[in-house]
Formats: C-alpha cells, sequence, structure tokens
C-alpha cells in the first residue's frame, strides 16, 4: 500500500503532509495549554512574535487554536470514514453473496440513500438532535456515506464470485466470511483505500460546513468552531484579524488536498493508463 | 420500445417510492423522538401563554397539520393524504402561509444558480478534459491537473468565504452588500433585460463559485475517461480506415467518453444543490439554502421536513432524467435494468 503511493510524486507529497498534520494534531496539543483565557486587552491584536497568527475576539491566540484545533476534525473524518467503511464492505458482500430478495432489498436502500441531499438531511438533523458528541457526528455523517463503496464492493463480489480461486475456496468449504476476507478484499484494497480518503474528505467537508451553520454545537476550539466564529463576529473587516478566518480556510484546504491527491495516486494505481511515463 | 417503455416504468416507481420513503422519514422523525417539535411546541404554548393542553395540541394539530392525539397510524394517513394535495401544513412562525408557498418562493433561485453552474461547469470542463487527454503529459495537462486538483480540494463555502474577504472587504472590488439577495429590492421580476441582468448581477458570484469547484472534477473525469476511450480498438480501427481526426474526436472518442459522466451530472446536481446551502449562506444569495438555514435557526420544523422533501424530489427528478437519457443513449443500460 505504502509502496503504491511512493510510485507518484503527488501522491507521496499528498501522503507526507496528511502525516505531518495528524502528527500536529496529536502531539501539538500536549505541548500547548488547553484553556486558553479571554483577555478583553488584546483582542483581534496583528501577528507578532508572541501572538504569530494573531488574536481572536476573545484576545485569546489563534496559532495555539490551530494546533489544538485539527484533532476533532480530522478524527471525526476518519472515523465517520470507518464506520462508511464498515456498512459498505458488509453489506455489499452480503448482497452479492446471498443474492435474492436481500440483494433486492441492500440495492434498493442503497438507491434511496444516495438520492436523499445529504447537506440538507444533516442540517435538518442536527436541529432535531444535540450533535455535541464526535461519536455522534462520525456516526451521522458516516452513515449516509456508504452507497458507493456499497456498489462497487457488490459488483466486485459478484464479478470475482466466479473466479476460479474463490471456486477452489468455495469447494475447499471455506466459509464466507473467509473467502470474503482473505480472497475477495485483499484485491479490493487499493480501492477500499481510496474510498476511505474520499469518504474522509466528504465527511469533513460537511462537519466543518455544520459548524460553520452553526448547527453543530461550538464546545471547542476546532477548525470549523474558528470559522464560524471568525465569520460570525466580525474579524473579517479587520486586515489585523485576517488570519483569524484565513488560518482555519488554509488548514481546512491543505488538509482536504493533501486527501485528493492521495485519492488521486491511488485512481492512477487502478487504472494504470493514466500512470505517468 | 416495449424495452424503453418498462424500464422507464421501473425508473419512475423507483423515484416515487424515494420520495415516499423520504417524506415517512421525516414524518416520523419531527413525531417519534422524545421532546420532538410538536411536544416542545404544545409546552411553550401551555407554559408561555397560559392555555389549555387541548387548546396548544389543536394549534399544534393545524399547524403541523395533524392531530397528536389520534393514534400514529392515522395521523401518518392524514399526513400522506395532505402530501398528494400538495398540503405540507403552514409555518409556525408565519401562521396562515402554507410551507409549499413559502418553499416555491426560494426554490427557483437555487435551481436556477445551480443549474446553470453545474452546466456551465460540465461543459467547460469535459472540453478541457479532452484537451488534457489529447494532449498528454504536456505542458497544459499538468497545469490543467494541477489547477483542477487545487480547485476541487477547497470545499466550495471557503471559496466563496475568501471571495467576500478579499475581493469584497479588504480589497473592496466587489459590492458585495449590494449583490446580496435575489434580486435588488424595488424591482419587480418580469422578462425584461433589465430585471434578467439584475438576476445575473445577483447570482454570478454563486454561479461561480459552483463552476470554479465542480470544474476540476469533471476535467479529471473527462480526461481519464477520453483517455481510456483512445486505448478502445474501434478509434485504431476508425485511424486505420483513414477518418479525418476532426471525425474520430467527436464521432468515435467525444461521444463514448463523455457517455460515463452523465449519470455523475445528476449525482453533481444533488450535492451542488445540497452545498447551496453553505454558498448562499456565505453570499446571503436567497434561495432554498438561506431558507433552510433560517428554518432551522427558528426551529421552523414544517418549513424544514417541507425543504428537504421538496429538495429531495428535485433530486430524484434530476436522478430519473439523467437515467431514463442514459438509457437512451446507451442501449446496454436498459437491457441490463430488464435482468
Amino acid at each position: 500500500m505504502l509502496r503504491s503511493l511512493t510510485r507518484s510524486k503527488a501522491g507521496f507529497a499528498g501522503f507526507i503532509v496528511f502525516a505531518l498534520m495528524i502528527l500536529v494534531a496529536v502531539v501539538g496539543p500536549f505541548f500547548t495549554p488547553s484553556h486558553l483565557s479571554t483577555d478583553l486587552n488584546a483582542v483581534y491584536l496583528p501577528p507578532s512574535t508572541g501572538h504569530p497568527l494573531g488574536t481572536d475576539s476573545e484576545g485569546r491566540d489563534i496559532a495555539i487554536q490551530m494546533i489544538n484545533g485539527g484533532r476533532a476534525v480530522i478524527l471525526v473524518g476518519v472515523l465517520a470514514a470507518a464506520i462508511s467503511t464498515l456498512i459498505a464492505i458488509v453489506f455489499g458482500a452480503l448482497a452479492a453473496y446471498l443474492g435474492g430478495w436481500v440483494d433486492s432489498l441492500i440495492v434498493s436502500v442503497t438507491d434511496i440513500v444516495l438520492t436523499v441531499p445529504q447537506i440538507v438531511l444533516l442540517a435538518v438533523l442536527a436541529s432535531l438532535y444535540k450533535l455535541d458528541s464526535p461519536w455522534v457526528l462520525a456516526a451521522i455523517l458516516g452513515g449516509f456515506a456508504w452507497p458507493y463503496l456499497l456498489r462497487s464492493v457488490r459488483a466486485q463480489v459478484f464479478s470475482l464470485k466466479e473466479r476460479e480461486y474463490v471456486e477452489a475456496a468455495q469447494l475447499l468449504d471455506l466459509g464466507t466470511g473467509w473467502i470474503v476476507g482473505r480472497e475477495i478484499l485483499p484485491n479490493m484494497a487499493t480501492f477500499i483505500m481510496m474510498n476511505f480518503v474520499v469518504t474522509m474528505t466528504n465527511a469533513i467537508y460537511a462537519l466543518v460546513g455544520l459548524y460553520f451553520l452553526g448547527l453543530a454545537p461550538i464546545v471547542d476550539d476546532n477548525w470549523g468552531a474558528m470559522l464560524n466564529k471568525a465569520w460570525t463576529r466580525g474579524a473579517i473587516f479587520f486586515s489585523d484579524s485576517l488570519f483569524y478566518v484565513l488560518a482555519p480556510v488554509i488548514a481546512i484546504s491543505v488538509l482536504q488536498l493533501s486527501l485528493v491527491t492521495m485519492t488521486r495516486s491511488f485512481e492512477e494505481i487502478l487504472n494504470p493508463r493514466l500512470r505517468e511515463s | 420500445m416495449a424495452i424503453l417503455k418498462r424500464y422507464a416504468v421501473r425508473r419512475v416507481l423507483k423515484a416515487l417510492l424515494t420520495v415516499y420513503l423520504v417524506a415517512t422519514g421525516t414524518f416520523f422523525l419531527v413525531r417519534m423522538l422524545p421532546g420532538n417539535p410538536v411536544e416542545v411546541y404544545i409546552n411553550t404554548q401551555m407554559s408561555q401563554y397560559g392555555v389549555s393542553y387541548a387548546e396548544a395540541s389543536s394549534q399544534a394539530a393545524g399547524l403541523f397539520s395533524f392531530n397528536p392525539n389520534e393514534p400514529l397510524i392515522q395521523q401518518y394517513g392524514d399526513f400522506l393524504a395532505g402530501l398528494v394535495r400538495g398540503d405540507l401544513g403552514e409555518s409556525l412562525l408565519a401562521p396562515g402561509t402554507s410551507v409549499l408557498d413559502i418553499v416555491f418562493e426560494y426554490l427557483p433561485w437555487t435551481l436556477f444558480s445551480v443549474g446553470l453552474g453545474v452546466l456551465i461547469s460540465f461543459a467547460l470542463g469535459i472540453t478541457l478534459g479532452m484537451l488534457m487527454a489529447y494532449w498528454r503529459e504536456s505542458w497544459l495537462d499538468h497545469a490543467l491537473s494541477l489547477i483542477g486538483s487545487l480547485l476541487q480540494s477547497v470545499p466550495n463555502y471557503l471559496l466563496a468565504m475568501l471571495v467576500v474577504v478579499f475581493f469584497g472587504v479588504q480589497l473592496e472590488i466587489l459590492p458585495i452588500a449590494d449583490m446580496r439577495g435575489a434580486y435588488s429590492p424595488g424591482v419587480t421580476p418580469n422578462l425584461s433585460f433589465d430585471f434578467l441582468s439584475d438576476v445575473m448581477y445577483h447570482a454570478g458570484l454563486p454561479i461561480t463559485i459552483y463552476v470554479l469547484t465542480t470544474i476540476g472534477g469533471w476535467m479529471l473525469v473527462m480526461k481519464s475517461s477520453t483517455v481510456e476511450t483512445l486505448g478502445e480498438d474501434y478509434v485504431t480501427v476508425a485511424r486505420a480506415r483513414g477518418l479525418t481526426d476532426g471525425r474520430i474526436r467527436s464521432a468515435y472518442v467525444g461521444r463514448n467518453a463523455v457517455l460515463p459522466l452523465v449519470p455523475q451530472l445528476a449525482i453533481t446536481l444533488g450535492f451542488v444543490v445540497g452545498g447551496s446551502i453553505l454558498v448562499e449562506q456565505v453570499f446571503q444569495y436567497q434561495g432554498i439554502g438561506y431558507l433552510l438555514f433560517q428554518s432551522v435557526q427558528r426551529r421552523d420544523y414544517p418549513v424544514l421536513q417541507g425543504i428537504l422533501l421538496v429538495v429531495t424530489i428535485a433530486v430524484v427528478a434530476a436522478n430519473l432524467i439523467a437515467d431514463l437519457l442514459y438509457g437512451r443513449l446507451d442501449p446496454r443500460v436498459r437491457l441490463n435494468g430488464e435482468e
């Protein structure tokens, strides 16, 4: 898997950037104060040596918030992608393997989930539930993200079912779980990884969107919450506090870009004609 | 012809089923939850205005177009009956205004801006994608790939925010405040040139954002699709037959390469309609996303339910059209739908 990433320069760069962001998000908070106290004498200060990115509307350092604020966003993205991938593999394989009415039912549900406009549904759900835990957010984001992968897993299992090595495994009377786990999934590993990354990208898009609209409760200083505060508290009108808006925008965009370039290198592996010579 | 008809009937039934299930889902979401909006409404009416439970629940019944004291099955029946008549209840905050009227006031602006944005992006994207495939490994290909990846990665609402921050507030190039809304105050909607240019003045920014953030995807997908098509035997045969490059490009490569992108058009449309909530909020463009945000803020559940339903219907309809179109364009699809 890693070797396949190193084959494409852009994909490898994306991977490195992503790994660095995770490192900062995981390790960074141990070196920064977890609670930033309000200082009304230092509201919207311009960048300086003490505050490399300036301060926010409560006089709190923006750079520290940036370091602490990545964890929640990345965590929810990974959790959502994990939940969605699990659903897709289990039910996709089940549909293809069992066939009949189970298959029709799963396919119909997939088609329906695929057509429901997700952000709209998420906004409505967010107005009904309190989305204050990363698990609830991840469950809701991942709970609607599985249809694409499920379709592909189902199609793959269908076509691989007839292959000789799978038939051989069947003749040896190895269980369905064994065949899917040992024979079919390894063949799809790159594809599943690619989908995992795509799902993360979409989940982060939706998550930050929910924060921006104020639909996810703002309990900590994550990038989405920073964006919301910067936008609603007028930081955009002062050129001194421009980094309050720009820092989260750039961080989220770089995160998304690193994920997209990783996707692209997975695509090149799956479709060798796209590969750089 | 019979095959096509059966395929169409199956797709229409599936679309209706989707709408029915989403309607049912929202019905139970709004009513079954502990502390559901109906209960909350009844409780606030009782505590704030001192009305009796019976009175409060009859008010709630009128607003949500159902009676909370009836058995759930009967409520559900009434709700579905109302749905068939196009009755989605009344707004909580503007009693007497039907949800459908409110939704239809905002929806056209979203459909217009998103539809136009997606179409422009599709047309530009497939053209550039084909160029990239033909001049693979050239500087053009590399430059467009880079730009495409960059644009595709930045979430549309963040790009919109950057436009507002830089061009609107800091550099003061764009009159952001004037560009809010769907059209300028004092202008009456009609088919004159003035009105249409005013509409474009207000829709310009959201449309630009939709184009910029979706074009990268089209370019890259079209490139890989074209590259794949160029490797097909029939293209080699066409070359061997001595057909002109122009004819091969349009009749053999172009058509076949665009084909797999058609179903994606509908999916993108759905995705962008969803994303419009965020973009419209940034630009304060008065489409369905703006209305959704307002309704969420005010906890106007009947309107929320109506928006979810109407947007779903719009997306389902777009999918249906794309599927039927695809079935006409590619006969293999409707044969598979037959099995």
